[in-house]
């Protein structure tokens, strides 16, 4: 399917990063967690389409909250 | 468990229905013990399991369930955990007694006290029973399998009985088909294999043994056909039989515990007579289990069967009863298959057979395990008693004598407890029952009551009648949210409900036109404890939804305080006497002044170091200075429950939930208390308007419905103002609907003007305590437009709602607009109008209901286990992530203050 519109750049889009290998530690270390234990994202989700992300990556979103302004969210790549 | 010396039995038993697996610590590991394993038992030494033994073994044997197992019984496993085989139907010989092979058998367990168990040796209730086992004529299919057995056959080829797909994507397939396992569970995994079936699909052919496949379908619930020739449960698990196990593996079963052919029965387990007790009803007749009645059909086609077989009978006859007896076996394991009739009794009553019994709301799953029935506990109609205090709970004397409360005696309290020995069961406080040292529990009567006050001694526990300050807790269902199961302190009153504060009345979200409320009594020091630090109505005040009190003055309570705020003067005598009658003693607050207003009686409950700013229902300032309350009025901005009452929410962040609810039981007390003195009441009355507004609301219907004829008027030439985006008919109609509302508002603006305080239904509704406006405008000056669906009423006859009106008429008058009020009367048509819309509202507030109340179980069923750990995440039971933050930002909102915690007051203390 050809991308005509990046929908990260959607207002109702909110922030994806890929994380990185210290940081993923430290999130885990922080909840005492494995990566099974994150919640999913499926590979196919629109909004990794930028994102150089494969199966197993962890990614952060950042969305706007109601309560603490901005929340962040780590989830697990899955296929 | 180191009494069974010899149940190392791995591996194989772990074919039973659900095998516990248990972990034994420094033994051989997976060591699996049957929960029945029946033949070993038999041998053991029958000393061994005295009562005594047991207690003292039950302390140091540690075992953990490590998992538990779900498989199909095998024809081996069925023989080898039954004690009996089963032969004949017949239940009973001549002189009562069951008959040996019959379904009675007393090798099935013990049903009738005094005897001991045939198998076990045990007595009544010790026994849990033993399983038997009938010998099948003809193999039969299990309903409940059907369907996988389906999908079997479907994915497997008819000739080599080959999973059917290609052994070089063999791999693939695994790793793939584990995955969607793992992540969506096994049905989602077999219905991947049939996808990947049919996908490698070669023109039909098996690509094991390239035989040509036929599609099987299943007639339900029992019968598998293959084109149009049926293929017989022999035949169907003589396939199943051929499936190696590497590819039952692959498709999704376990073949150590769920071999396919056993899902076709040779043998069917007979549950024990524990399972289906008959009773005796008192004529003396036997009535046995629908269970009983089931098994007992099956016996007697199995034996017919067996019989016409060895006869030689043609294969019609034979095949009729194949058929019968798939019947019987299916429906004893579900009676309610849509494709079959019922089996039912004489009377015509379906039997309720395995799956009735722990299926649906009556099963045991949501009647015996999800909810139980508790003791120490009462029902009745509540009513209201302001006098007891908001954390109290009015308990009848006649219920405070069943229900009792356990007190140990020891050397300090044996005077105090053997008081209530003294006073037996009949007599106040009293006790029902002493429980020994050693378990036994003695009824209290007049006869043995002496006897028993000698007996007791330290150790001994005495059950006494319940007291004013014992522990309760207090619940009304539906139980929605926390507030719903509080913990009040008992008070014994006279009368036959039980009395709450009406205060408490909006988190129970009760009423007394005839609730009913439950009361349980917490029996251990532990649970006393628990209940009252986490459960107490004064732990309650703050909702966890909104962060203010739900808990807040009432009805009378505020159009009392309303009214008392606004008293400019009264008698120093009668200001004592007000403050009295809630309890306060100390008037230094109000003696002293030349003149005592109600504001002064009012502040004289409010601590002297309380500053409050706030605003009315009508937006005037409310200021409280050093506890004196200098502007404004009070309502239920300020003192009501719910979330409204910004006053107590104050007072609550100041001065903790002790204090608070002690102010506002004197709040609320003194509000009524002033309606006392001053009297309070409404009637038709009320709802008069002078002749001035009157006029004023006539002119001002007047002026709308002339308003409206021009708008139709231009309507009709088609010189209307469209919105846009609305065609021209729409727009009319929204500018009607608008204008007539403002008639109303207007109407609702000139009796504003007109209602003073000796109005009280005025006085109701500017309190906030009762009513709105609205309805005194519907009353006392012009019902307004009746509408469906936002809409004018447009039902009725083709281009007009009555047949008295024209066709095409758009008047309000056409339309379903009421003029009138209440209390004028409305005529005929206006009359059908409000019937229409009241009639619909009916409706929809009685679908609705059933429809909200199953979304909320269902939510509450999905989150019933999302906890917030100790990290400040949201888990659910297996530990996985919902939220990394509770509510994203981490801040209990009782516990809050607009979404901050403050941390300084915290650190200083104040509660």
């Amino acid at each position: 399917m050809a991308t005509t519109f990046d929908v990260s750049k959607h207002v109702l889009v909110p922030k994806h990063a890929k994380v990185g290998e210290k940081e993923l530690k430290e999130v885990l270390d922080k909840f005492g967690i494995e990566v099974e234990n994150l919640p999913r994202i499926f590979l196919k989700d629109p909004a990794l389409e930028s994102l150089d992300v494969k199966e197993g990556d962890v990614v952060k979103v950042i969305r706007k909250s109601a309560t603490a302004g901005e929340a962040v969210f780590y989830r697990r790549v899955a296929a | 468990m180191p009494r069974k010396k010899k149940d190392v039995e791995s591996q194989e038993s772990g074919q039973s229905e659900a095998v516990e697996q248990v972990e034994t610590p420094k033994e051989a590991p997976q060591e699996a013990a049957p929960v029945d394993a029946v033949p070993e038992v038999k041998q053991l030494d029958k000393t061994q399991f005295s009562r005594e033994r047991m207690e003292s073994i039950q302390h140091y044997v540690y075992k953990q369930v490590s998992s538990v197992v779900f498989g199909v019984l095998s024809p081996k496993m069925i023989k080898k955990m039954a004690s009996a085989k089963i032969v004949t139907p017949e239940l009973y010989d001549k002189e009562g007694y069951p008959v040996d092979g019959g379904l009675m058998d007393v090798r099935l367990g013990v049903i009738d006290p005094g005897l001991r168990c045939k198998t076990c040796g045990s007595k009544l209730k010790e026994c849990i029973g033993h399983f038997g086992y009938i010998e099948l004529a003809r193999p039969v299919i299990h309903v409940k399998f059907a369907r996988i057995i389906h999908l079997l056959l479907r994915a497997t080829c008819k000739e080599c009985s080959r999973l059917m797909i290609h052994p070089d994507k063999w791999g693939k397939a695994k790793s793939h088909l584990e995955k969607i396992e793992r992540e969506e569970g096994p049905e989602a995994r077999r219905i991947a294999v049939k996808a990947l079936i049919e996908g490698g699909r070669l023109g039909g052919k098996c690509p094991h043994c390239k035989a040509k496949q036929v599609k099987v379908s299943i007639e339900k619930p029992t019968t598998f056909m293959e084109a149009d020739r049926r293929i017989s449960p022999i035949e169907v698990r003589a396939r199943l039989e051929k499936i190696p196990d590497e590819d039952i593996e692959l498709w999704g079963l376990n073949p150590k515990t769920a071999r396919p052919e056993w899902m076709v029965m040779t043998i069917l387990a007979i549950p024990p007579v524990t399972v289906r007790p008959s009773i005796t009803l008192e004529t003396g007749e036997r009535s046995e289990d629908d269970l009983t009645h089931k098994l007992g059909d099956i016996v007697r086609i199995n034996q017919r069967l067996f019989e016409n077989i060895n006869a030689g009978a043609p294969e019609i006859i034979i095949e009729d009863l194949w058929d019968l007896l798939q019947y019987h076996v299916t429906t004893f394991f579900d009676n309610s298959i849509a494709q079959l009739p019922p089996a039912r009794h004489r009377s015509g009553q379906p039997l309720k057979t395995i799956t009735e019994r722990i299926k649906s709301k009556e099963g045991r799953i949501r009647h015996n395990l999800a909810g139980k029935r508790t003791n120490f506990c009462a029902r009745t109609v509540i009513s209201p008693d302001p006098m007891i205090a908001i954390d109290e709970v009015g308990v009848p004397k006649v219920i405070a004598m069943k229900l009792t409360v356990p007190e140990t005696v020891n050397e300090w309290n044996m005077a105090y407890l053997k008081k209530f020995v003294q006073n037996g069961p009949t007599a106040y406080p009293g006790s029902n029952y002493v429980v020994r040292p050693d378990g036994k529990k003695k009824r209290i009567t007049e006869e043995t009551k002496e006897a028993t006050i000698e007996e007791l001694q330290p150790g001994y526990v005495v059950e006494r009648h319940l007291m004013d300050g014992d522990i309760a807790i207090f619940n009304r269902q539906p139980s929605l949210h926390r507030m719903s199961m509080m913990c009040h302190k008992v008070r014994v009153l006279p009368g036959r409900t039980l009395r709450l504060n009406p205060a408490v009345c909006n988190p129970y979200n009760a009423d007394f036109d005839g609730d009913e409320m439950n009361l349980h009594i917490p029996q251990t020091e532990e649970s006393r404890a628990e209940a009252e630090i986490l459960m107490e109505v004064q732990t309650q005040l703050i909702s966890p939804r909104y962060g203010l009190s739900v808990i807040g003055c009432i009805q009378d309570a505020i159009s009392g305080n309303y009214l008392l705020s606004k008293v400019k003067e009264m008698p120093i005598e009668r200001a004592c006497a007000l403050l009295a009658a809630v309890g306060v003693t100390d008037f230094s607050r109000i003696t002293g002044k030349k003149k005592v207003s109600g504001k002064d009686v009012f502040s004289a409950l409010i601590p002297q170091d309380f500053d409050y700013q706030g605003q009315s229902r009508t937006g005037e300032p409310v200021v409280i200075k050093k506890g004196q309350l200098v502007e404004g009025t009070i309502d239920t901005k300020a003192i009501g429950g719910e979330g409204e009452g910004l006053l107590l929410r104050n007072l609550h962040k100041q001065y903790g939930p002790e204090r608070t609810i002690k102010m506002l039981h004197q709040i609320f007390r003194l509000g009524i208390e002033h309606l006392f003195h001053s009297g309070f009441s409404t009637g038709i009355a009320d709802e008069d308007l002078p002749s001035e507004a009157r006029e004023q609301i006539d002119q001002l219907l007047r002026q709308a419905e002339e308003d409206v004829a021009q708008m139709i008027a231009l309507f009709q030439k088609g010189e209307l103002e469209v919105f846009p985006g609305r065609t021209m008919r729409e727009t009319l109609e929204l500018k009607i609907l608008e204008r007539l509302n403002k008639a109303r508002n207007g109407c609702g603006q000139i009796i504003k003007g007109f209602v003073n305080d000796e109005n009280q239904a005025a006085v109701m509704i500017l309190s906030g305590a009762r009513g709105s406006i609205l309805s005194l405008i519907q009353m006392s000056a012009c019902v307004g437009q009746q509408a469906m669906r936002g809409k004018r009423i447009e039902k009725g006859y083709r281009g007009r709602t009555l047949s008295c009106f024209k066709d095409g008429d758009l008047s309000p008058e056409a339309r379903g607009f009421i003029m009138h009020s209440f209390k004028q009367g409305i005529n005929p048509k206006e009359f059908f109008f409000q019937a229409i819309t009241g009639r619909d509202a009916l409706m929809d507030t009685a679908l609705r209901t059933p429809k909200s109340g199953y979304l909320y179980r269902r939510l509450a069923n999905a989150m019933q286990d999302l906890k917030v750990e100790y990290d400040g995440t949201v888990r659910d039971a297996s530990g996985r992530i919902i939220q990394f933050s509770y509510g994203e930002d981490g801040v209990d909102v009782a516990r809050s203050e607009s979404g901050k915690i403050n941390v300084k007051r915290i650190v200083d203390g104040e509660e």
